[in-house]
């Protein structure tokens, strides 16, 4: 299927039109500032404070982008095999309790860098597991991969919900709750590298998932672009038609991205469980799994556009935390409202500003649109 | 107390637990028929709830209430409408979209508002829709077998839930008599026939979102002004997303959404009148978890097929 829409030059596709519908996002969410009373530019610039203003301000925001990273990744990775994976919030609940599983079970005998790797395994395979019977249905089935990834998601608060009451609870404690971990099942955090820059960082939960969430956003790179794999998960996802001529099994593409996006959503589990937390308790994903929708969308898929999207969002999240301390009226909801206008703005309705786009490029400069030369033609 | 009464009181509950499950379910059946997949349910659902309790709160009216709910409901729906059928927009993005912004919206305009952390204030029975009890309730109820379910269950429910039942054997006239019903499923089956036929698909597809919207604004409003006195933060707790859940469960038609969406309200009416008992046997979050299961398994093809509309989620593209 051709896209209904004529071609633009590559930074305005990825980068332009991402920012516009941004802005336009941004300005509904200011509308809503209004509505409520308060003056948009300065929560703005109180948002802005908040999420860079300082050493440990910038370290909040890495630390809530290294969620977004992940489950920002997990969507994408799905979305180039023509899947949307909706259920990154389960996906990271159930590798949270893989995470925990080790924890609790290693932390009392080795250090925190024999029970790390271990814990990576855990969390990716319990979230690729929770990913693998909406996959299987998707492949074999048919069933509606959006549909059966919503119910996994209630299906693992579920699930959540027994295991801290039951198995996972410590006796005699009353709270859904594991155990805190001990220091075998801490991650260091990366408060030094701030403050080698002079910033007395003291205490934040930015630690080494952050790092890993990077190396595994450059893996993902490799394996999207550079693997045969990645071609054909990239081919399934522009046309099934096209993967099924050139001999491509739809079945295994479908399973195995699955479980690479279910196995990335589980990792998200490893930066609040053990970097932060240090137990397994019932809101750590936070709605993590759905702003990673948000994060992919901005990102246009490509794992560097993620990590700048998921730290947008991370400046958000943090400095919406600051900016509700400043006014009290806007809690920190609104930055559910800013996630929902960039969903609307940059995903469902990502094409409303292109004709416009064009037609000012195709009166600027008819070549960058691809109009002049006939003969190139071929799209 | 004999198992007879608690039976009742159990079917009363699942009643009044129904009611928003099956108007989001009809209002997910009308978009869904059309070929717009519609997962923002949960969402129209809460700022319909949220807009009908402000209302009425500040209006002291009831109907008024319903009236911006319901309005409040259909804009959203509109807003959906442009992203996915003006501007061809994914569906699933622009639902994930609305519910964010509903959530999000109901409680900082709450909060900016009316100052009690995001709720509305406690409406009083004017700006409630009370129970109405039928003729004859006090009369009867002392009949045996007849009474109580005449009394409990027939009776003393609120005007929208008569609504929500009544609106299952429209749904059906609506959709299986009416010009209107047999274009809307062909243009979820097959859009270029409509339009090839001479007639607009975006419009029927708008009238279609229209449908959704009212009928989620009214589910909205029967949690905020019938079920509760006032919104309370996140009140439609997963609702949507259980009727989604009914509305495949039902393979997309309206009377089997009824029996799907009185299932679902029984399996939760039922989890919470006998909590300890059946926490003896199975874990009660396996029971919250059913609906959810039981549609899986639906989708999976092992007990019956849920087939879609043919043309769900796909925008039309006119030929040219």
């Amino acid at each position: 299927m051709s896209a209904p829409f004529a071609k633009l030059p590559r930074w305005v596709d990825y980068g332009l039109i991402p920012v516009i519908n941004l802005l336009v996002a941004f300005l509904v969410a200011g509308l809503v500032v209004l509505l409520v009373g308060e003056n948009p530019l300065r929560a703005a610039w109180a948002m802005v404070e908040g999420a860079f203003g300082s050493g440990r301000n910038i370290a909040y925001t890495l630390y809530f982008a290294t969620f977004f990273i992940f489950t920002g990744l997990a969507v994408a990775v799905a979305l180039h095999a023509g899947l949307f994976n909706i259920g990154g919030e389960g996906q990271a609940f159930v590798g949270g309790l893989g995470v925990g599983i080790v924890a609790l079970a290693l932390d009392r005998y080795v250090p925190w860098w024999v029970t790390f790797p271990i814990a990576i395994v855990a969390s990716a395979a319990f979230g690729a597991a929770w990913a693998a019977i909406p996959a299987y249905l998707q492949a074999y089935r048919g069933s509606h991969i959006v549909i059966t990834t919503i119910m996994f998601n209630y299906i693992a608060s579920s699930l959540m919900v027994f295991m801290l009451n039951g198995p996972l609870k410590p006796l005699g404690s009353m709270a859904p709750q594991t155990r805190p971990f001990e220091a075998g099942a801490q991650l260091p955090k990366l408060n030094w590298v701030f403050n080698l820059f002079g910033a007395n960082v003291r205490s934040s939960p930015l630690n080494i998932s952050f790092i890993l969430a990077l190396i595994v956003a450059f893996l993902i790179w490799l394996l999207v672009w550079r693997t045969k794999f990645g071609y054909e998960m990239r081919t399934l996802g522009h046309s099934p038609k096209a993967a099924k001529y050139a001999g491509m099994s739809e079945k295994r593409i479908i399973i195995i991205t699955m479980l690479i996006s279910g196995a990335l959503a589980g990792m998200m589990a490893l930066n609040p469980v053990m970097g932060d937390q240090h137990n397994v308790s019932l809101d750590f994903v936070a709605g993590a799994g759905f702003v990673g929708i948000a994060v992919a969308l901005i990102g246009r898929g490509h794992p560097a556009g993620i990590v700048v999207a998921a730290i947008l969002f991370g400046a958000l999240y943090q400095g919406g935390t600051e900016l509700s301390f400043q006014m009290p009226d806007i809690t920190r909801d609104m930055i559910v409202i800013i996630q929902g206008l960039v969903i609307l703005f940059a995903g469902a309705l990502e094409h409303m500003f292109r004709p416009q786009v064009q037609t000012l490029f195709a009166s600027l400069s008819p070549r960058s649109v691809g109009l002049a030369p006939a003969k190139s033609g071929g799209a | 107390m004999d198992l007879f009464e608690t039976l009742v009181q159990v079917f009363g509950s699942t009643i009044r637990v129904s009611v928003p499950l099956l108007l989001a379910c009809l209002a997910g059946l009308y978009s869904e028929r059309s070929g717009v997949f519609d997962i923002g349910l949960e969402g129209k659902m809460l700022a319909g709830a949220f807009a009908g309790a402000a209302a009425a709160a500040v209006f002291h009216s009831a109907w008024l209430g319903l009236g911006v709910g319901v309005l409040v409901s259909t804009a959203l729906s509109l807003v959906h409408g442009f992203a996915s059928i003006t501007h061809r927009g994914n569906q699933i993005v622009s639902g994930v979209a609305i519910n964010f912004i509903a959530a999000g919206s109901t409680v900082i305009l709450g909060q900016a508002w009316f100052h009690q952390g995001g709720r509305t204030p406690a409406l009083t029975p004017v700006e409630r829709f009370e129970p109405i009890k039928l003729p004859f309730a006090d009369a009867l109820s002392g009949v045996p077998v007849i009474g109580p379910i005449y009394t409990q269950l027939l009776s003393g429910q609120s005007l929208i839930t008569y609504i929500a039942f009544l609106m299952v054997p429209v749904t059906w006239w609506v959709l299986y008599r009416t010009r209107f019903g047999l274009r809307l499923r062909a243009v979820g089956e097959n859009p270029a026939a409509v339009d090839t036929a001479g007639i607009s698909v975006a419009w029927l597809r708008y009238r279609a979102v229209i449908c959704t919207g009212i009928l989620c604004g009214v589910a909205g409003c029967y949690l905020s002004m019938a079920q509760g006195a006032g919104f309370v933060k996140d009140m439609t707790a997963g609702r949507g997303y259980i009727a989604l859940a009914a509305l495949i469960f039902a393979k997309w038609r309206p009377v089997p959404a009824m029996f799907a969406c009185l299932l679902f309200g029984f399996l939760d009416a039922a989890a919470i009148r006998w909590q300890s008992q059946l926490a003896q046997i199975v874990p009660v979050q396996v029971i919250q978890a059913l609906p959810y299961i039981l549609t899986v398994v639906l989708l999976a093809g092992f007990i019956g097929k849920a087939i879609p509309p043919r043309a769900g989620g796909v925008p039309y593209v006119k030929e040219r």
